[in-house]
């Protein structure tokens, strides 16, 4: 069969549960998760910055797990529990990191600040990073071009000790003014 | 001001921030439409030629392809540059026209558009087409132009040349003995603003269009589509509520807007496109520009001579420019300058406005080298820019408007404990590492645009402030709603902004730094002619307890006008909304900015940045472990978000100093890095402890006294980390970024 | 990207039935490489069978005293897996250099074999490349070179292999387990990869349908003396321009057994017994590091831009060796070259 000339395979049903929802839909097996997400179930929270893996702005949970979106099949990832910035909270409840991100002004366009939380929440429950050091290292698959970098790490680094010390009050966004 | 806490001046987190963080800001390619289609281009491989055919069988037949739009079967476009020339950020010369003829004038350039009813089938359609050409061979490296460099272009517009000479700056080097003469280079980079380049256009029917696109300034895209396309105005409707990251990028309206709206009119359909990451390297960068600059001094360093001269880059099609060489003219007093600026072709996309263009290439370079000359002079570097530290504006013969620059030295210098430094180069280490430390200067214009603004308040008490601007991250939203809130005395939850929408008043793009100051006093001048309105409702209403008082005579406050000698006199914003008559009371303004002090006076930004690198003696590895950027910027609106703009800016020094370069294979005329995995921006691990300083400026250019923020923390952030490199190590690289092989 | 057909195996018999039969099929695991070189159309399979469901995601002891990694194991899971944390950190701290966390969670030990050279010509499918497009041509010999080979280049092909990972297993001398239409075979470390000859297409001696089913290390040693060193164009989330795996066994005061392999220079992981062997015996000391540093880039070549790689391998093999000597592993966390 000549590559180029290849016709149409047909279009696969999947089942994906994204943020606690079914979602079933056709999709074409080329279908990155990214797509699938943002261009199907019109879930825009995941960014797509580079789609090559190289910025980390379609970061996503799958099984809990941070991934890049952009580089997964939609096809493979078929029964799989998949956490968008959508399902870590909203604008009235919204999770620590994301409080945090706003009083630490860790972002500026916003654009890669999906990722940039996704990507903490799954560090976070790594559980490899104890302190900026490692904060640094272990978040630079998430680029931000707007250089925010040192507010990310403060806000990241306060709910990572707040974590620890449960104790400590979680940072709120009333915490700024 | 009536309010007792005004908003402006404090920390006030971003009120756009819950959008961003829960992922509901919506951006340009997030949008949707029943019966939408997809579109992919398909761009050149060769730099230089023309297309001889194309060849689309194997994509029209590929599933669910719609159309596929080529030079040869578009629809019509104009044949005369001046459609296209309606662009408020254009440059002389022809601007480039997407798939209008079979000429190639830069790798990259699109060739064709595949329309498909998904972005997988578009995309597979896209990689089916294929292209054969006559190709020339190109010329991507601007010294190989530089012979061919010339100086007779068309200014542009808002671009100064640079000044006449004064004095004898050559004569003056000639007999100097101290002195020193050394060329630059900053590699070519790219904005790459995280968020790809994006159009959505809605067919709303009968020919009305409402286009969703990445851009400084929605009046832009709007005014160019409906001049090329011939569209009436008032059935086109541009937005752009949030920009994921531009640094000038889109300024200019790209090939996006024009192919995907075309496509929309041509199929009576919704279009989205969205551009890959690797075609973002084939439009707008920041110029390779070929500089040299020779300095003289007398032994106490007092400058006697500054010569600079740059080629810079642009494109065979148009003659891009930038205020390279001005500054050195302008930032230390001196009798004898010699400025120089010439332009060079060559076949790439043309250059665009990224981030403090010009500034951030010429101020390096001179910043370097007023570094060299502190070692010739065995000076400490800050000595010697104080002790030529220009107290007005030579260039123009002009006073400043406000320049805390000394303050700006002193309170950096102290924060970072400069006074401390060893000046020998080598002198500093920590095991297998020498520490460098290094400083410069860096200095922006303070720019305005006339600029519209509207307040609106409803009778339940809320304002809402707009204008057709674009908050590109730098916290528009915020400095907008905190401005409205102080103007009303007002809560400000109580306040909306609204901005990138030609249905709101008249804006330019923003870029330049001048948004807050242009933006900012628009909503200002709006809100005091809506308390205009409202006091003028108030007056009107039955026994009026404010019948005869004026603006002056009443305060704004608590969701009442009172009167400033009797709070017990007042009228409420709801009775006075309703005394209007209206539901609402509007009121639409324009900023104009001051002619006749700008005619007066020299208005600037400065900084002073100090930078400590650790350098690993043998491997050359390069570590920015601390930055202090001391800002004399005028007022500061919001201390958070200005803060975080000069951090912003501060890492992209980083990464001019050390890490970026667009690099072109010369004889494929073609970027061989176009993603983000080989064009290394700084990532988390690059960037460590970075100091914000602002200095207290008076500055009256303007109400607000504001003089923007978006350029200055990267002028002199390279140089800086540059001269710390030569402290640390004794090795000059005048050839950015230092990468580790140019330190081994 | 082109379209193409997917399937998911059940069983491993399954999968290499299915891609051995079909010339366009391709296995697909993490697919952090494939799909972004498909998007590019670098890589076009027509058909893709997904191994993700694939029991080979155990690590296990084996009879020798080291332990057998399934190829599916993801990367993040091998590098913090207490064993490995414990027994081979050289590992451990190899895969932690490569790549970002996101990137690690997804991709497997497999794949990490697999990955394609980051050469950018390869990756543009609008040029030459003789790797990409046997016979034509290679641009990146007399173009933009400095990411690009230093030792074992060819005249077709100058690309080197991305890995880090790979790096460690080289220096830790692994075994390959593979699985293919004509049964089950074990490949060593060294005769995995291969050097680009006239056949640059061929990144490795695995046959169309042959499956990496896990990776064998040996019973561990070297203790805390090792280190991962690697160097690149910024700290963090970019390929090495060179890295070093090395481990020491030290006799007393003078080294035993040395292990170094190097990474960025290469089409494989390079790795030159005679100049490990040129250390027994020694105290370790700059001469003697030095010593090894020359045999093993002993015929390097530069081609132009990337001419600095010798003397940066040079200098950054001493200080690997030195780190590992004295048991002073680099922290991948950590920006200081100790």
């Amino acid at each position: 069969m000549p590559q180029d000339a290849r016709s149409a395979p047909e279009p696969v049903a999947v089942t994906l549960s994204v943020n606690g929802e079914t979602h079933s839909v056709e999709i074409p097996p080329s279908a990155t998760l990214l797509d699938v997400l943002r261009e199907r179930l019109h879930l825009t929270g995941s960014k797509k910055g580079c789609d090559q893996g190289q910025c980390g702005a379609c970061t996503v949970l799958i099984d809990g797990r941070r991934v890049n979106s952009c580089l997964q099949l939609a096809v493979m990832n078929d029964g799989r529990e998949i956490t968008t910035i959508e399902g870590i909270g909203t604008p009235e409840h919204l999770h620590p990191l994301q409080a945090a991100f706003v009083t630490h002004d860790a972002f500026q366009c916003g654009y890669c600040t999906p990722g940039q939380i996704c990507s903490a929440v799954g560090m976070l429950d790594e559980g490899h990073a104890h302190g900026p050091e490692e904060i640094r290292e272990l978040m630079s698959g998430n680029l931000c071009r707007c250089g925010a970098y040192t507010n990310i790490v403060e806000a990241i680094e306060e709910v990572r000790r707040a974590r620890e010390a449960p104790t400590l009050k979680a940072p709120t966004l009333e915490a700024a003014e | 001001m009536s309010n007792v806490h005004p908003y402006v001046g404090r920390a006030h987190p971003r009120v756009d921030g819950a959008l961003k963080v829960t992922g509901r800001a919506k951006y340009a390619a997030e949008f949707f439409a029943d019966g939408m289609v997809y579109a992919a281009a398909v761009p050149a491989t060769i730099a230089k030629g023309r297309i001889v055919s194309i060849d689309l069988s194997a994509a029209k037949s590929a599933p669910g392809v719609i159309d596929i739009l080529t030079h040869e079967n578009r629809p019509e476009l104009p044949d005369s540059d001046e459609p296209y020339l309606n662009d408020m950020v254009a440059v002389p010369g022809s601007p480039f026209r997407a798939l209008y003829n079979d000429r190639i004038l830069y790798s990259g350039q699109p060739i064709a558009l595949v329309v498909a009813d998904t972005h997988e089938n578009a995309r597979h359609a896209a990689s089916l087409v294929t292209a054969t050409y006559e190709a020339e061979t190109p010329t991507v490296d601007v010294a190989e132009a530089r012979h061919e460099a010339y100086d007779t272009f068309e200014p542009r517009d808002g671009i100064p040349p640079p000044p006449p000479p004064r004095g004898d700056a050559e004569a003056t080097f000639k007999g100097a003995d101290i002195k020193l003469s050394e060329s630059y280079r900053v590699a070519p980079e790219h904005h790459n603003p995280m968020e790809l380049m994006a159009t959505t256009v809605i067919w709303e029917g009968d020919g009305a269009l409402t286009i969703h696109t990445k851009t400084q300034g929605v009046n832009n895209p709007k005014n160019y589509i409906c001049a090329v396309l011939g569209l009436d105005p008032g059935k086109v409707r541009v937005t752009s509520p949030f920009v994921g990251g531009a640094f000038g990028m889109v300024l200019r309206p790209q090939y996006d807007l024009l192919v995907a709206t075309m496509t929309a009119i041509k199929l009576e359909r919704s279009v989205r496109l969205v551009l890959t990451r690797g075609q973002m390297y084939t439009m707008g960068w920041r110029p390779d520009t070929l500089q040299t600059v020779a300095l003289s001094a007398k032994e106490d360093g007092e400058l006697t001579s500054i010569s600079h001269h740059a080629i810079q880059a642009t494109s065979q099609f148009e003659d891009y420019q930038e205020p390279t060489v001005n500054w050195s003219g302008l930032i230390y007093d001196c009798p004898n300058v010699s400025l120089k600026y010439e332009l060079a072709k060559i076949d790439v996309s043309t250059p665009s406005d990224m981030r403090a263009p010009g500034a951030a290439l010429g101020v390096c370079a001179l910043e370097i080298a007023m570094d060299e000359l502190s070692y010739r002079l065995g000076m400490d570097p800050l000595e010697l820019r104080l002790k030529n530290y220009a107290e007005k504006d030579q260039n123009d013969d002009k006073p400043f408007s406000s320049k805390e620059l000394k303050a700006a030295y002193a309170q950096g210098a102290e924060q970072f404990g400069w006074k401390d430094r060893d000046s020998r180069p080598r002198s500093m280490r920590d095991g297998k590492e020498l520490i460098g430390q290094g400083m410069a200067t860096g200095c922006w214009e303070a720019m305005m645009q006339p600029h519209g603004g509207r307040a609106t308040l409803s009778a339940e008490g809320k304002l809402e402030v707009a204008c057709g601007t674009a908050d590109i991250g730098t916290g528009t939203y915020t400095i907008l709603a905190q401005i409205g809130a102080d103007a009303l005395g007002l809560d400000i939850d109580d306040v909306t902004a609204r901005v990138g929408d030609t249905s709101l008043p008249m804006a330019p793009p923003e870029g330049g730094s001048w948004g807050a100051a242009s933006a900012g006093n628009a909503v200002r001048v709006a809100c005091t002619a809506l308390k205009e309105e409202l006091l003028k409702a108030a007056r009107g209403l039955h026994d009026s307890p404010l019948a005869n008082a004026s603006l002056e005579h009443v305060s704004f406050a608590n969701g009442k006008i009172s009167l400033v000698s009797d709070d017990e006199k007042f009228v409420t914003f709801g009775d006075a909304v309703r005394g209007s008559g209206s539901a609402d009371v509007t009121a639409e303004a324009m900023f104009e900015p001051d002619e006749d002090f700008a005619g007066k006076y020299a208005s600037y930004t400065h900084s002073a940045v100090f930078a400590e690198v650790r350098v690993d003696e043998q491997l050359g590895v390069v570590r920015v472990t601390r930055i202090v950027s001391a800002i004399a910027a005028g007022k500061i609106l919001n201390l958070a978000t200005a803060r975080s703009q000069i951090l912003g800016g501060v890492v992209m020094g980083i990464g001019m100093a050390l890490h970026e370069e667009t690099m072109w294979d010369k004889a494929l005329g073609r970027v061989v890095n176009a993603n983000l995995g080989e064009y290394h921006m700084p990532a988390h691990a690059d960037v460590q402890n970075i100091d914000v300083i602002f200095v207290e400026e008076d500055d009256k250019a303007n109400p607000l006294g504001v003089k923007g923020l978006g350029e200055i923390g990267i002028v002199g952030a390279a140089a800086a980390i540059a001269n710390a490199v030569f402290h640390a190590t004794g090795k000059r690289v005048r050839d950015l970024p230092i990468t580790i092989d140019k330190l081994l | 990207m082109m379209n193409f057909s997917y399937t998911r195996a059940t069983t491993v018999g399954d999968a290499i039935e299915a891609v051995a039969g079909d010339p366009h099929a391709r296995f697909i695991a993490g697919g952090t490489n494939l799909v972004d070189l498909m998007k590019y159309d670098v890589e076009r399979p027509g058909r893709l069978v997904d191994i993700t469901r694939l029991p080979l995601k155990d690590i296990e002891d084996t009879a020798e005293g080291g332990l057998k990694i399934g190829a599916l194991v993801p990367n993040s899971d091998l590098a913090y897996d207490t064993r490995i944390e414990r027994d081979y950190p050289l590992l451990a701290s190899a895969i932690l250099a490569g790549a970002s966390a996101q990137l690690r969670n997804a991709a497997t030990t497999g794949g990490n074999l697999l990955q394609r050279t980051r050469c950018y010509y390869f990756y543009d499918a609008g040029v030459p490349c003789n790797k990409r497009e046997p016979g034509s041509g290679c641009p990146a010999k007399t173009g933009v070179n400095r990411i690009h080979a230093i030792l074992g280049a060819s005249d077709s092909c100058i690309a080197t292999h991305p890995s880090d990972m790979c790096v460690a297993l080289a220096a830790l001398g692994a075994t390959v387990h593979v699985e293919g239409p004509d049964g089950a075979r074990t490949i060593s470390f060294e005769d995995f990869h291969r050097l680009p000859g006239d056949s640059p297409e061929k990144d490795n001696t695995l046959a169309h349908g042959e499956m990496v089913t896990a990776v064998e290390l040996p019973a561990p040693r070297f203790g805390k003396k090792h280190t991962y060193l690697k160097l690149r164009d910024r700290l963090s989330y970019a390929f090495a321009l060179v890295s070093v795996a090395a481990a020491v066994e030290l006799d007393g005061d003078v080294v035993g057994e040395a292990r170094i392999a190097l990474g960025g220079v290469a089409h494989k992981p390079w790795r030159v017994p005679e100049a490990e062997a040129l250390l027994k015996g020694k105290l370790p000391s700059s001469s003697a590091f030095e010593e090894a540093a020359d045999r093993l880039l002993k015929g390097a070549a530069g081609h132009g831009e990337n001419d600095f790689k010798i003397e940066l391998a040079r200098r950054a093999v001493v200080r690997a060796l030195f780190q590992a000597a004295a048991g002073t592993p680099q922290v991948q966390s950590s920006k200081i070259v100790n």
